[in-house]
């Protein structure tokens, strides 16, 4: 769907050169959720940028949708960008239009006529959530209302690809997590590829499949959310991880547990995603004649389900924990005895 | 009435003079809205980062509204002479007053307009050009709107110079009430004209200052 081969921007500024974004090359699937996270400067809002050119990319190449965006003129460009979507962490919208002029801006821009736009803008309106609101001025609306009509007026005229740029950094987290919601509703009823920058691990975790870490124009370290959350390799993506699970004070807890409780056996369990097994535990302590005790754990939800780490006590015959944990393994849970049984 | 307080006064020649008076200044009014933007839209656009980047044209304009901002108005139509017998084929009455008071206003209300045009928010701009907006979209339905209230108290300030310059092409036998508090008034030694004639043009001022501010408030959505 989109695939970057050696992206690069250079600014000159007094002189000095500086590479927001160094030779990067990716591949994005069609209908994703894609996710690039890094602190500020790292070059997140460059790549963006360079992606419907509003900077020129000093080397390299972008194809979305098979069409190269590198290689429009200024007017094919135009064309092009119809059919991209942008929001912005400061919604731009314009303040002398009202809610339902400025969701029909891009539609006149791409002469859409007045009937037509009429009818577009209420469906719109309907589906970012803001019926009654569209005669109000941008200067009535609160923030999350505000970046809803961002969205609609980034999905007008029905963009195959929407790019995300802090999109709700400037929200409280209770309106994030409506406007997250928004798009991955989006994602799913329109099958719309979504670009998401931001430098919140959560953002990442609520909705997004894939993620690139991005430090110094660099992608340095990229895959499946719940992967790189269960095996973050690059200092930054530990740093990152740890905003979302806390910090890894885990071994000290370790021991503390297993002089605690010195019964049974003690396991750590890894969630890596799969809805299917939430209801584990408890068909664990129906099915075998065990006592499970949850000692201690941090499980989050990811858009894959549900990742994190449970430390539990299991105490009962002997034979019957080796089965109960048997059963664990079959699963997509990953087990880990940290303490034989005594 | 009036005449009754201010003996000296013609009331019909005080209407005439009132009546040019708003003739030269909302003719003017509207040949310096239309060319001050133009300017105010050419520095704008041509500045450093604009959309028209272009550092030799807008060291040209920006040098030519320099220059007549920086003469005085007298001098100006003075000045402006041989140009307005040229044009309007007199140099005397109220339509050969236009050219020097359009020529004075405009580059004030130019810079006027480029200041507005900078304070209109770069991300709206920006939003625009990712929608696939032509310049023309950009200048027309973003940058003109959204600066309006702006454009609109300019011109107020605007205006209420220009009312001021009518009055002293007036003294070089533009019309106006300026003409008349001159010729009429001042020469003659019958103040109770120049007197009369300067409450008018307060008078005028503060309705154009109040119109200018009810539009003004009116436009502005922020
Ligand atoms: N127009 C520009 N001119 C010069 N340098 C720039 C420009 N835009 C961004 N940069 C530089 O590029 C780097 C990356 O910036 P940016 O893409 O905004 O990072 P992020 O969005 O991740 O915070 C920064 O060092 C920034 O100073
Ligand atoms: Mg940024």
């Amino acid at each position: 769907m989109i695939s970057i081969e050696g992206l690069s921007k250079i600014f000159t500024s007094n002189k000095r050169q500086i590479t927001a974004v160094d030779d990067l090359t990716l591949e994005i699937k069609e209908g994703d959720i894609f996710g690039v996270i890094g602190y500020s400067g790292a070059g997140k809002s460059t790549f963006v940028r360079l992606l419907n050119r509003l900077e020129e990319p000093s080397f390299g190449r972008i194809v979305i949708d098979e069409q190269e965006i590198t290689s429009l003129n200024s007017n094919q460009l135009r064309l092009a960008r119809q059919e991209i979507g942008m929001i912005f962490q400061h919604f731009n919208l314009l303040w002398s239009r009202t809610v339902k002029d400025n969701i029909a801006f891009p539609l006149e821009i791409a002469g859409v006529p007045k009937a037509e736009r009429d009818k577009r803008v209420r469906e719109l309106i309907d589906l970012v959530g803001l019926t009654e609101r569209e005669n109000a001025y941008p200067s009535q609306l609160s923030g999350g209302q505000k970046q809803r009509v961002g969205i609609a007026r980034a999905l007008a005229n029905n963009p195959k690809v929407l790019l995300c740029d802090e999109a709700t950094s400037a929200l409280d987290p209770e309106t994030t997590n409506s406007i997250l919601d928004l798009l991955v509703d989006i994602n799913q009823k329109l099958g719309l590829t979504i670009i998401l920058i931001t430098h919140e691990m959560h953002v990442i975790r609520k909705i997004c499949k894939q993620v690139a870490v991005m430090e110094n124009g660099r992608i340095v370290e990229q895959g499946d959310v719940l992967d790189v959350f269960l095996r973050p390799k690059q200092q930054v993506t530990k740093k990152f991880v740890e905003q979302v699970m806390g910090t890894n004070d885990e071994d000290e807890g370790v021991n503390h547990l297993i002089n605690t409780y010195d019964r049974g056996k003690l396991i750590r369990l890894h969630f890596i995603g799969e809805t299917t097994n939430q209801a584990l535990i408890s068909e664990v302590a129906k099915k075998y004649e065990i006592d499970i005790n949850i000692l201690q754990g941090k499980i989050t939800q990811t858009q894959a389900g549900a990742y994190g780490t449970l430390f539990v006590q299991i105490d009962g015959e002997a034979g019957e924990i080796d089965n109960a944990i048997d059963f664990i393994t079959k699963t997509s849970v990953e087990v880990e005895v940290i303490r034989d049984a005594n | 009435m009036l005449t009754k307080l201010f003996p000296n006064l013609d009331v019909q020649d005080f209407w005439m003079a009132t009546y040019e008076t708003f003739y030269m200044t909302l003719l003017a009014l509207a040949g310096t809205f239309i060319i001050g933007i133009l300017l105010g839209l050419l520095l704008y656009l041509t500045a450093k980062d604009g959309i028209w980047q272009n550092k030799f044209i807008n060291m040209i304009v920006a040098a030519i509204v320099n220059i007549f901002r920086a003469i005085p108005f007298i001098i100006l139509i003075l000045l402006l002479f041989p140009f307005t017998d040229f044009l309007i084929g007199t140099i005397r009455g109220p339509n050969a007053a236009l050219p020097a008071l359009i020529i004075g206003a405009a580059p004030f209300y130019g810079r006027l307009v480029e200041i507005a045009l900078k304070e209109v928010d770069k991300g709206v701009v920006e939003a625009a050009k990712a929608m696939g907006a032509k310049t023309k979209t950009i200048i027309f339905r973003v940058l003109l709107p959204e600066s309006m209230p702006a454009l609109i108290s300019g011109i107020t300030v605007t205006a209420i110079s220009l009312i001021g310059y009518t009055a002293m092409a007036g003294v070089i036998g533009a019309g106006g009430l300026g003409d008349y508090a001159y010729f009429y008034g001042f020469q003659r030694r019958e103040f109770d004209v120049v007197f009369v004639c300067t409450v008018f043009i307060v008078v005028i001022v503060f309705i154009f200052q109040f119109i200018g501010d009810y539009i003004s408030n009116r436009l502005d959505k922020r």
